[in-house]
């Protein structure tokens, strides 16, 4: 496909060989080890350590405010958009600090994309939100290729087929559903390596929600996706592994299968059954 | 009196209000649950319905009496007035009125004594009349709301409904003073068109309503239509704005940028009020700064590079001009950009986009129409500008598009027609309203376009 032979991409096909890998032999994309986060005098994470296996799901649940979505945006850096945020520890991509004085973090975000809790169309027409990110990074050399790159990314969101006659319409006009597969599909269009979705579904109707899910369980194929749900359901529905937080704290992490079927820790057990969260 | 009358009505308000709560409560045996309204409802509406329509006869009272007074008085001091002339008749009221409750007075004589002593007796009548008549309002208005006052009256929709009236005044008065202005601008405007053919005026290119009339002293009768051509003007106004905008609008957008998305809380909490300090400069003050410093520097660069430049030039204006609005399109533009949501950002930078490409195409278009209006707003602003033309750019009204010549705008023809003793009837004076017509429809004519431009590009966020 076109779109793969950017730049980003040859490079990671060749240090895929390198990448360390877990004990049930998929390689680590990324790797968390003993992340503290600090808002000012408050403390939001306490050294977490997390694996996010390649071409994995990975979800992270957890009651509100313990954390989790601050620390998918540490995965690309998207925390260095507020002053008062520190962050200590190392996060690697490709076995590289991303924290390191030498990461380039636009270079970063484009490796690592992310899909927001609430649709966020820019105010521009349906190409031109997907055109957006190929643009910047300059992904397309002719207009012909630009084009293509939009409909294969449109494609791969399964939104091609509803929008492919009204392009040039404002992607605010979609609805919600359709306004967050648009925004997948402009992450999609920078080709990243891992995608990070905050709570992608938490404003769709269950319809909406259904496609977006599936969309995620395709998008596993090219992509390492690490994704924030409330929704224990689907958290169980789409991941393959997951992640419990609970007050900052990683308590537990493991297969999907097994944290929601055998939880090893009492916090996990209590959650998940709903006791508390 | 009216003072006293007054103030004796707004504590009757208070006081009425406390009667009508614990008159509620007491309706309700002390059970406010019962009622439709929260007793301070009632207490409301029996202060309204006790003391309103008393109050409204008192303004009414204060507006008319004085008028009253005058007229009995003149028939009854028809002896002394007889063969008097108006303003002489005027005079004598106004000596009366002095000597009946103090003033100074210009000389007294029996008949300015016996119309003072008219003066008096009347209004001690009026007084006590309208005491009478505000007390027996007041007294019914008590006695209906007191009685009105059981359980399941409505007493909140009343009040809600009154405030809503309230409101309704309020804006109805600021309408009618816009309202007001323009007629008047009109009715002057149709006065200066009977003489001054309106094509002539709109399209002429010759200003010069000093040379306006023909024939000299008393026997002026005839106006040359020829010399009021607004079109220098306009040029000149224009040329002036043009050049403010081009200063004002990259400086004011960029530092804008600059304040909402890269400075740090600390500088823009410095710098954002310091820049509003500009828009608190008092225009004269802008004027001398244009007059005093820019013009003659500008003169003064123009000259060594060999240009020919009038010690008053549009330049100098324009410049200064668009150094005062600096802070309209820095302000209001500051604005709109942080009214873009932070979603948008986010969502940009999570693509890769660093922070200039986020502002150049997402912030900025997204930001587009309010920008737009605040720089028309600004335009219109600078289009009524006075004081820094008046001392920078000179009267003359040169037609031309050279910025480095003395030109000249509608406002300061405005002021300079108007200055000093004029008499209203002649065309010259009554040019300035035309001119303030012709500045209204312009500035009117832009709001409305800075409007439909806000509306069809205007995005919804939610």
């Amino acid at each position: 496909m076109a779109m793969e032979m950017t730049a980003g991409t040859v490079q990671t096909q060749n240090m895929t060989g390198a990448l360390p890998l877990a004990e049930d032999g998929v390689p680590i994309k990324m790797q968390a080890q003993k992340v503290n986060v600090h808002y000012g005098e408050k403390q939001a994470l306490y050294g977490v350590d997390l694996d996010v296996r390649k071409n994995n799901v990975t979800a992270l649940i957890g009651p509100s405010g313990c954390g989790k979505s601050t620390f998918l945006r540490c995965l690309n850096r998207m925390n260095d958009t507020i002053d008062i945020c520190r962050v200590g520890g190392n996060i690697l991509l490709d076995n590289e600090d991303i924290y390191d004085q030498r990461i380039d973090v636009v270079e970063l975000r484009a490796r690592v994309g992310m899909v927001f809790q609430k649709p966020n169309p820019f105010p521009k027409s349906i190409f031109e939100n997907v055109a957006y990110g190929p643009r910047i990074h300059g992904l397309a050399q002719s207009k012909a290729e630009l084009d293509e790159i939009v409909a294969t990314s449109l494609q791969k969101a399964g939104l091609f087929e509803e929008v492919k006659d009204r392009l040039d319409e404002p992607g605010t006009g979609l609805s919600g559903g359709q306004q967050q597969r648009l925004c997948i599909a402009r992450a999609i269009a920078v080709s990243p390596e891992v995608i990070l979705m905050d709570e992608p579904c938490s404003a769709l109707d269950p319809i909406a929600t259904a496609k977006v899910e599936e969309l995620i369980d395709e998008l596993r194929e090219n992509y390492t996706i690490v994704i924030v749900t409330h929704s224990m359901q689907q958290a169980a529905r789409v991941s393959q592994r997951t992640a419990f937080f609970h007050l900052g704290y990683l308590v537990e992490e493991g297969k999907t299968n097994d944290i929601f079927t055998n939880p090893k820790d009492q916090r996990t057990q209590d959650y998940i059954t709903g006791r508390f969260g | 009196m009216f003072w006293t009358y007054f103030l004796i009505l707004i504590a009757t308000f208070v006081l009425a209000t406390f009667y009508g709560r614990s008159r509620a409560l007491q309706v309700s045996n002390a059970q406010a649950v019962k009622l439709h309204s929260r007793p301070g409802y009632h207490g409301g509406f029996l202060a309204i319905v006790t003391v309103i329509p008393a109050l409204l006869l008192l303004l009414a009272w204060v507006i008319v009496a004085p008028n009253i007074l005058n007229n009995i008085v003149i028939s009854e001091s028809a002896d002394y007035l007889s063969g008097l002339s108006k303003p002489e008749v005027e005079a004598f009221l106004r000596d009366a009125r002095a000597i009946a409750f103090g003033g100074i007075v210009g000389f007294t004589d029996a008949g300015k004594e016996h119309a003072a002593e008219l003066f008096a007796s009347l209004s001690r009548t009026s007084n006590i009349l309208i005491g009478v008549a505000l007390a027996a309002l007041v007294a019914a208005g008590f006695v209906f709301g007191s009685r009105a006052i059981v359980p399941s009256m409505r007493a909140r929709h009343f009040v809600e409904r009154s405030v809503m009236v309230a409101l309704i005044v309020c804006s109805a008065v600021a309408i009618f003073t816009t309202v007001g202005i323009v007629l008047s601008l009109i009715f002057e405007s149709l006065r200066f068109f009977q003489q001054v053919p309106v094509l002539d005026f709109v399209f002429g290119t010759h200003w010069s309503p000093q040379s306006a009339f023909i024939g000299a002293g008393a026997e002026q009768t005839g106006t040359n239509p020829e010399v009021f051509g607004a079109i220098p003007l306009l040029v000149g106004t224009m040329l002036i704005t043009f050049i403010a905008i081009m200063v004002a609008a990259p400086i004011g957008l960029l530092s804008a940028i600059y304040l909402s998305d890269y400075a740090t809380k600390t500088v823009r909490s410095v710098a954002k009020p310091v820049l509003e300090i500009l828009a608190g400069i008092p225009t004269v003050v802008y004027g001398f700064f244009a007059a005093l410093v820019v013009a003659p520097f500008i003169r003064g660069w123009g000259e060594s590079i060999g240009l020919s430049v009038s010690s008053e030039s549009a330049l100098a204006a324009g410049v200064v001009m668009g150094i005062m609005i600096i802070p309209f399109v820095s302000s209001l533009s500051d604005d709109v950009i942080n009214a873009v949501p932070q979603s948008l950002r986010d969502g940009s930078a999570g693509l890769g986009a660093t922070k200039s490409e986020t502002i150049r195409r997402v912030v900025l278009p997204a930001a587009l129409p309010g920008i737009v209006s605040a720089l028309i707003l600004a335009i219109s602003r600078a289009i009524g500008e006075t004081m820094i033309v008046v001392m920078a750019a000179g009267l003359a009204a040169n037609m031309t598009i050279n910025p480095l010549e003395a030109v000249t705008t509608v406002t300061v023809q405005i002021v300079t027609l108007l200055v000093g003793d004029q008499e209203f009837d002649s065309a010259k004076t009554l040019a300035a309203f035309a001119l303030g017509l012709l500045l209204f429809c312009i500035t009117l004519a832009l709001n409305v376009f800075a409007l439909r431009v806000v509306k069809k590009y205007r995005e919804q966020y939610d």
